[in-house]
């Protein structure tokens, strides 16, 4: 609840004096400074190998090597067909993200659940402990669903389905939906409570409640997030064909370990192009959308 | 068009795009449920179970964590130190637009919109190829090991990084920027004084976010040769070793959320 004034604000709230919070930024800094240098030890990459020469050379070279771009015809023709399953799994991805996430939000957003009004605690002792496991569970599941990588999943499902793209889509499906759930989740958890209480005090039931009390307003909100985590995954589209699951990926790892230059460089251009413009599509709906 | 019609419309595109990708991704989501996949799928989970916890396999995996930890620190070092120079550059407010600019000709501000846009079109170069290619074309050129995940990570978060933090500073009250510029303080000064002090907390918060994003990545740059946990995941999935999949993917849970929380804690101190 924000307060009316600031005046009384301070008065109450245990403001930290400028001691304690110096000490807190020291405390902070030398956390973070022990970090990076326990980590640059580990990792043995001191400032004087990232700004060495050699190093700068080596990329140099690397790069050098790559031009000029392979641009015949037959070879940009591959190019684009591995740019359309990459769109193709980008989208298809976040569509199956965006269904399952959806309905694991709905079971992992506290007020839904609950309900966040009018619980005046007669409710009976099997139900809250029946509502209160499935929240658990979905929250729990969406955490493992986010945690484990793309890549891995796609590892997985390429073992379960087999190559293609399809094992891409699961992968970016089951991820994303961890994510967008959780999100989701948050969004439904924030809207104003207002619409709902009048829906309650006219009989409504906790699904009409649902759908419409708190749809309406978290709509807007999770076409955004949605659209955004698009964006995310074409870009792990573009990778996922590592493992097999095709798109560019697949063609990037072959250029790659064959010591294909010229035709990797056309492929990062492409992931470039198709990123950018993906990148330029959502925030256009986006800003559409507003 | 009327409002009714343009949302048809673009209900009907959104499907049509839809539709067209399942059927080009090749989704026969009847394939998930066959029998040959349930079974392998099961077989897999199955095969998952117990995790291996012998203390001897838990001991060997504490480096590789460590490892991720160490490259996801030193890459975010890495990409801070790309990003935060390019940002300054590519902060339209700094380098030619807006009321700090006012008192320049037309021509001169022209001279501060090469630097802004060269910057900003070099951000947007590193931040969209993902870091997993940019990992692969380290490998190959600095070799294999932790210095290519380090690399790889700092140069797409530089680039990410940087378009965000000269989002942040673009959206800074200009009033103690203009003060300080009407009292003749040199344009480093304005900057350090007068624009970084009312964006630091957005700053750092960014930035801790993105750490924790750079842990999920460092721990996938080992499926390409970086080191860290992917590494030991890609090796036991190759070894068809399930039972230490487990394990690594529940020792990988637990360290993103501490580092999830502990980064959360932080963010909400700095918000304060």
């Amino acid at each position: 609840m924000e307060p009316p004034n600031g005046t009384m604000t301070q008065a109450t709230l245990p403001v930290p004096t400028d001691g304690a919070r110096s000490r807190w930024s020291w405390a902070l800094t030398a956390g973070i400074s022990a970090l990076v240098v326990w980590s640059a030890l580990g990792t043995r990459v001191e400032p004087s190998t990232i700004l060495s020469v050699e190093t700068l050379l080596a990329v140099v070279q690397y790069i050098a090597r790559a031009f000029p771009p392979d641009l015949s015809s037959s070879f940009l023709a591959e190019v684009g067909s591995g740019v359309i399953e990459t769109l193709a799994i980008s989208v298809s991805g976040t569509f199956v993200a965006i269904v399952t996430g959806a309905c694991l939000a709905v079971f992992a957003a506290r007020t839904v659940v609950f309900g966040s009004i009018g619980d005046d605690g007669n409710t009976r002792f099997w139900l809250r402990a029946l509502l209160t496991s499935t929240y658990l569970a979905a929250r729990t599941m969406l955490s493992l669903l986010r945690t484990v990588p793309e890549m891995v999943w796609a590892l997985l499902f390429v073992f379960a389905v087999g190559l293609g793209p399809f094992p891409g889509v699961l992968a970016l499906g089951v991820h994303t939906a961890g994510v967008l759930g959780k999100l989701f989740s948050e969004v439904f958890e924030d809207v104003s409570s207002r619409p709902l209480e009048a829906l309650q005090s006219c009989g409504a039931s906790r699904i009409t409640m649902f759908a419409y009390g708190v749809l309406p307003q978290a709509l807007p909100q999770c076409i955004a997030y949605s659209l955004y985590r698009w964006e995310v995954s074409i870009r792990a589209a573009a990778i996922l064909g590592f493992v097999g699951a095709g798109g560019l990926g697949q063609q990037i790892h072959l250029a790659i370990n064959l010591f294909f230059e010229h035709q990797l460089l056309t492929l990062v251009a492409a992931i470039y192009v198709t990123v950018t413009i993906v990148d330029a599509l959502s925030t256009a709906l986006r800003r559409s959308l507003r | 068009m009327s409002d009714v019609r343009r949302t048809y419309l673009f209900w009907i595109a959104l499907s049509g795009a839809v539709g067209l990708s399942l059927w080009k991704a090749d989704v026969r989501m009847n394939d998930l449920f066959a029998p040959d996949a349930r079974s392998q799928m099961a077989a897999m989970v199955r095969s998952m179970f117990p995790p291996e916890l012998a203390p001897s396999f838990l001991r060997s995996m504490i480096t590789p964590t460590a490892e991720t930890l160490q490259i996801s620190v030193m890459g975010m070092a890495v990409a801070i130190a790309i990003g935060f120079p390019l940002s300054l550059l590519a902060t339209a407010t700094i380098t030619w637009s807006g009321i700090l600019h006012e008192r320049y000709s037309s021509s001169s501000r022209g001279v501060g919109f090469v630097p802004y846009a060269v910057a900003r079109s070099f951000l947007s170069i590193l931040r969209s190829i993902p870091e997993v290619v940019w990992g692969l074309m380290f490998v190959r050129a600095v070799g294999l090991g932790p210095f290519a995940g380090v690399l790889a990570i700092g140069v797409a978060y530089g680039g990410m990084l940087g378009k965000v933090y000269s989002e942040i500073l673009e959206g800074v009250n200009l009033r103690p920027a203009e003060t300080l510029q009407a009292s003749g303080a040199s344009r480093l000064a304005v900057v350090t004084y007068g624009m970084l002090p009312a964006a630091l907390p957005a700053l750092a918060s960014y930035t801790l976010y993105r750490w924790e994003c750079a842990i999920r990545a460092s721990a996938i740059l080992g499926f390409v040769g970086a080191g860290g946990l992917g590494q030991q995941i890609e090796l036991s999935l190759r070894m068809f070793n399930f039972h230490e999949v487990a394990t690594l993917l529940l020792i990988l849970w637990g360290f993103v959320f501490a580092v999830e929380t502990l980064s959360a804690m932080v963010r909400r101190s700095l918000a304060r």
